[in-house]
């Protein structure tokens, strides 16, 4: 698949839309297990990247994945800036414009390493991760209908965030308390996995 | 004589970082470089990994910069921060696992008797339980 300008903008634009529109949700999810501010947080580093979407995606693909990455670590201020800024910081290391399924499973394999590392966190613990391993598997297996798998799974991935206990993040300080509640992480990573699906499904 | 190492508070809020700074101050004067930081780039509460850099950079010395933290944005912010500065910097710059007032006072008052970077964060981590 080839992601060219035009893609690049429709690509970070929908991302950035789709995260503004769902700010207030974040923030309720946010404020039931963490601080309250991961909505407004993702709202004005997203807002940061749709201010600069035209400069970013006039860059390469990698160039402009660093772009949106180093965006997010300076305007997002909460933990999620570090986490989302290093997701597409990796990602635009390894890409180029000229894209395949296995690159892409590549690619994310080792961006989410990096998310790991950053966040000393791992899969179970209630995180961002709990999506994007899953999502990343899916992404391994490519093939047909790829673009409705990766949303479904996602979306799923999500809801199975419910049920654990936080062991990282502000969330881990309530214990047992956070059972119950959707991680704010996941819910925002599921988001950007199904506006990414939906520009995929258009491109090809 | 190498210079003292310097220390950076960084707060989700900006109140908790200037009180933590003047007391520190109160302890040591001005024998330590020191920065400090605190809210989000908005204003509100959270931290800001631009203004974690430009802290560091105020409170840069050669032998090095110990960071205090508070809660857990402000731990992987600095991270960050650490990462983005030049690499000649990057080396010099530790993250200390410490109450952040506690911490601060602790990590400046041995800072200022001349010691390395490591032993200020030791004496500042000395400070977390086990």
């Amino acid at each position: 698949m080839m992601i060219d300008r035009q893609a690049r903008k429709l690509l970070f634009e929908t991302v950035a839309q789709r995260v503004i529109a769902s700010a207030d949700e974040l923030t309720d999810l946010d404020r039931a297990i963490g601080d309250g501010d991961h909505g407004a947080n993702m709202r004005r580093g997203f807002e940061a990247v749709l201010a600069a979407v035209d400069e970013l995606a006039a860059k390469d693909l990698g160039e402009s994945l660093k772009g949106v990455g180093t965006t997010l670590v300076m305007k997002v201020g909460g933990a999620s800036g570090p986490l989302y800024g290093t997701l597409f910081m990796s990602l635009g290391k390894s890409l180029h414009d000229e894209v395949s399924c296995d690159q892409a499973a590549d690619a994310f394999a080792t961006a989410i390493e990096a998310v790991k590392a950053r966040g000393k966190s791992d899969v179970g613990q209630k995180t961002m991760l709990d999506v994007l391993f899953p999502v990343l598997a899916v992404l391994r297996e490519g093939g047909a209908g790829l673009p409705v798998r990766l949303k479904e799974t996602a979306r799923a991935a999500a809801q199975k965030t419910i049920p654990m206990r936080a062991i990282r993040g502000r969330a881990s300080f309530l214990g047992e308390r956070s059972v119950g509640h959707m991680d704010p992480g996941a819910r925002s990573s599921a988001l950007i996995v199904d506006a990414v699906a939906d520009v995929m499904e258009g491109l090809a | 004589m190498s210079e003292n190492v310097g220390i950076v508070i960084v707060s989700h809020s900006a109140d908790v970082a200037r009180g933590t700074a003047l007391m520190v101050e109160q302890m040591v004067g001005h024998e330590v470089p020191l920065g400090w930081c605190g809210g989000d780039p908005g204003g509100g509460l959270g931290t800001s990994v631009e203004a974690i850099m430009a802290a560091i950079d105020r409170a840069w010395s050669e032998s090095g910069v110990a960071i205090l933290v508070d809660l857990g944005g402000a731990e992987t912010n600095s991270e960050m921060a650490i990462e983005m500065l030049p690499e000649s910097r990057r080396g010099r710059v530790v993250v200390c696992n410490a109450p952040v007032v506690e911490g601060a006072v602790m990590a400046a008052t041995e800072a200022a008797s001349g010691a390395t970077l490591e032993a200020v964060r030791r004496t500042a981590e000395e400070l977390t339980p086990v």
